[in-house]
């Protein structure tokens, strides 16, 4: 379903390697979490995937679906299923949240041959979305996470999640700036979309948000590659123990 | 220049146009004088301070160049607007594509008809805005326009105007040199809506004198559309009473070179002007708006708003003024200009000053220059969205503040149609 294969990425203005050597596999309908220490390079592999700027690949694959990413504009990539959750989401002032939307639907219906939504066909199906995740009309009229609170982009994140109905979902620090009720929130709207099918990596820091989004498999990265693989245990030990153990470990 | 070349040169500007007829005594008189003020003031020149970004070479050649005509499928702007409609062609007002000058709340004549006339509030508008605002500052294409136009309109708004004005600017010769001068006076508590657009001839001279009495509202809407070999320069001057607003938006599309230039005298307390435009530029092409806004009264708020959009060669010019004279307390101005690249060759020059002497005021001021930010484009297309498309919503998003100083939610909307129309036409 989705692949990493021995990728090696360096950032391009500096003669950097970040990611040395990344192997992942996750199935359809799987929850895989990534955790590990700050610049362990957890962020540059969801960039990667999703072909932000400023990155070189010098070797492997990101496969989707046996499509290699790689070779894909960002769009593309998104057409393909790939949905990457910001860490930070951007503030972008003028772009209505709704406009933004629709589209985005529609270029990726559009890039798959698929009939685009008309108005009030967007309009019901954004609504019904929005009214589960406790987004309100007034949110979604504004320009896109403008005044946002830290909590409602990434409630904003998670709608755009269930409107583009991706294949497989990157979550980058979701948790990151959520209080407890938010992330139950968050997690609430990304269990609704376990279906199965649609596969999860989800990139955390800290156990908590395990215990709302349960992981089938955690993976442990350090020093640009997966160092170590495990059930959901794993994230506990982490949680008691740091990362020291397991670092010294490998070595 | 010297001194002597600029005044000559300023003779030369006198008599490239037609000596206009004979007027009414008051308007030989306003005549005269302006004659006088283009000698002492001279020609503008390269060396001006003013005319440093621009070049106003193309502005001071004895003939119009010879232009071609662009032919646009497009429907004009402000076509489906319910409007009283006012041509002319090659600066000439015709009648037959004009609806009649008349309506409730408004008296408008044609300024020919004026000239022969003694219109009482017009001998204290015609050539007096334009000559109180050619200090500090001059504006010789202004002072031309006074002494030898002969067409333009004359309106005075009594009450709320229902539909707007709308001059319509239609140029059919290849080489017509026009000159337009409109005399407006909105009366206390009454409300005028002004629109302008078309390419007006092969080089186009306008200056709209606007005097605004206390409690007034006037609006003024202009597109200056895809006319790519427009040579056009523009004067608005504007004076403005206590507890008036003012408030004008300009849309600039291509063009060889476009400077428009707004003075503005806020003389009464508790009033508003905001100056706001919206430039597109893909090619060789220069627009210029230098704006001055004297605020000479107490608690008076201002706004400049202006975003230029620059590819291929364009150059965009700002140079806004904001002065606070010594009892203009509680003043509240604001500026703003910035530039968007789209690609190296492209330029935006900007020169924001601000000159305040009263002491409890807020001004704030700024100017950027900048390309497409890379970290929203990237948001964008994660999503899905086509790099192009990406693109264009940043720009029309980027234009937006301006674009939300028209009073008008349906103007205001017509606008941003049409920019994304040029976005999808200008795409890379």
């Amino acid at each position: 379903m989705f692949e990493i294969k021995n990728l090696k990425a360096s950032l391009e203005d500096e003669d950097k390697q970040i990611l040395k050597g990344m192997d992942l596999k996750i199935g359809a309908g799987e929850v895989h979490a990534i955790m590990g220490p700050n610049g362990s390079g957890k962020s540059t592999t969801s960039y990667v995937a999703a072909g932000k700027g400023g990155y070189v690949v010098d070797e492997g694959e990101v496969l989707l679906n046996g499509v290699d990413l790689l070779e894909l504009e960002p769009d593309e990539r998104a057409a393909q299923g790939l949905f990457l959750a910001f860490q930070y989401p951007v503030e972008i002032p003028g772009v209505g949240n709704m406009t933004f939307l629709r589209t985005a639907v529609n270029s990726q219906r559009k890039l798959r041959g698929e009939e685009e939504l008309n108005a009030a066909q967007f309009l019901k199906l954004v609504r019904e979305k929005a009214k589960s995740l406790k987004i309100d009309a007034e949110m979604l009229k504004r320009p896109v996470n403008v005044g946002f609170s830290g909590g409602e982009k990434k409630r904003n994140e998670i709608l755009q999640m269930a409107m583009l109905e991706p294949k497989m979902c990157i979550l980058d620090e979701t948790d990151s700036g959520l209080d407890v009720d938010a992330m139950k929130l968050v997690s609430e709207g990304v269990n609704a979309l376990r279906d199965g099918k649609r596969s999860f990596l989800v990139i955390t820091h800290y156990q908590r948000l395990l215990d709302h989004i349960k992981p089938d498999v955690v993976h442990i990265m350090a020093d640009g590659k997966i160092i170590k693989s495990g059930g959901p245990e794993l994230a506990l030990e982490v949680e008691h123990n740091g990362y020291a153990d397991l670092l010294n470990e490998v070595a | 220049m010297g001194e002597l070349k600029r005044e000559s040169a300023a003779e030369a500007l006198l008599t490239r146009h037609n000596a206009p007829r004979p007027a009414a005594a008051w308007v030989e008189s306003a005549r005269r004088a302006a004659q006088a003020r283009m000698l002492a003031i001279g020609a503008a020149g390269r060396r001006d301070e003013y005319w440093r970004y621009t070049n106003p070479a193309a502005l001071n050649t004895a003939e119009a160049p010879d232009v071609e005509i662009l032919e646009l499928e497009e429907t004009p702007v402000f076509d489906g607007v319910d409007k009283l409609l006012i041509t002319f062609v090659d600066g000439i007002y015709r009648p037959d594509l004009s609806d009649s000058l008349s309506g409730e709340h408004i008296e408008i004549t044609t300024l020919e008809e004026a000239f022969s006339a003694d219109i009482h509030w017009a001998e204290s508008v015609f050539g007096v805005l334009e000559g109180n605002g050619q200090s500090p500052v001059s504006r010789p294409f202004a002072v031309l326009n006074t002494a030898l136009a002969e067409q333009g309109v004359v309106i005075r708004a009594t009450g709320k105007v229902s539909k707007p004005v709308a001059l319509r600017y239609v140029r059919e010769s290849t080489r017509s040199d026009v000159l337009l001068h409109h005399v407006i006076r909105v009366e206390s508590g009454a409300d005028l809506s002004v629109l302008e657009n078309g390419a007006g001839g092969a080089r186009l001279n306008t200056v709209m004198e606007i005097d605004v009495a206390d409690g007034g509202a006037f609006h003024h809407l202009r597109a200056q559309g895809r006319d790519h070999a427009r040579l056009a320069t523009t004067h608005m001057f504007a004076r403005l009473g206590t507890e008036s607003t003012f408030k004008s938006f300009t849309l600039s599309v291509n063009g060889k070179l476009t400077r428009n230039e707004v003075v503005i005298d806020i003389m009464g307390d508790n009033t508003k002007a905001s100056v706001a435009g919206a430039s597109l530029g893909d090619g060789d092409f220069l627009h210029d708006d230098t704006i001055f806004i004297t605020h000479d009264a107490v608690n008076c708020e201002s706004r400049q708003v202006f975003k230029k959009v620059l590819k291929n060669g364009a150059t965009g010019v700002f140079q806004g003024k904001i002065l606070v004279q010594p009892d203009a307390q509680k003043t509240d101005g604001y500026q703003i200009s910035q530039g968007l690249l789209l690609d190296d060759d492209s330029n935006f020059l900007a020169k924001p000053e601000l000159e305040i002497y009263a002491d409890d005021v807020a001004c704030s001021h700024g100017s950027t220059c900048g390309a497409i930010d890379e970290n929203s484009l990237f948001y964008l297309m994660s999503r899905g969205v086509h790099r192009a498309e990406a693109q264009n919503m940043m720009i029309v998003a980027f234009l937006d503040e301006a674009i939300q100083e028209i009073e008008s939610e349906a103007l205001a909307e017509d606008i941003r149609s049409r920019l994304l129309g040029w976005t999808e036409r200008h795409s890379a």
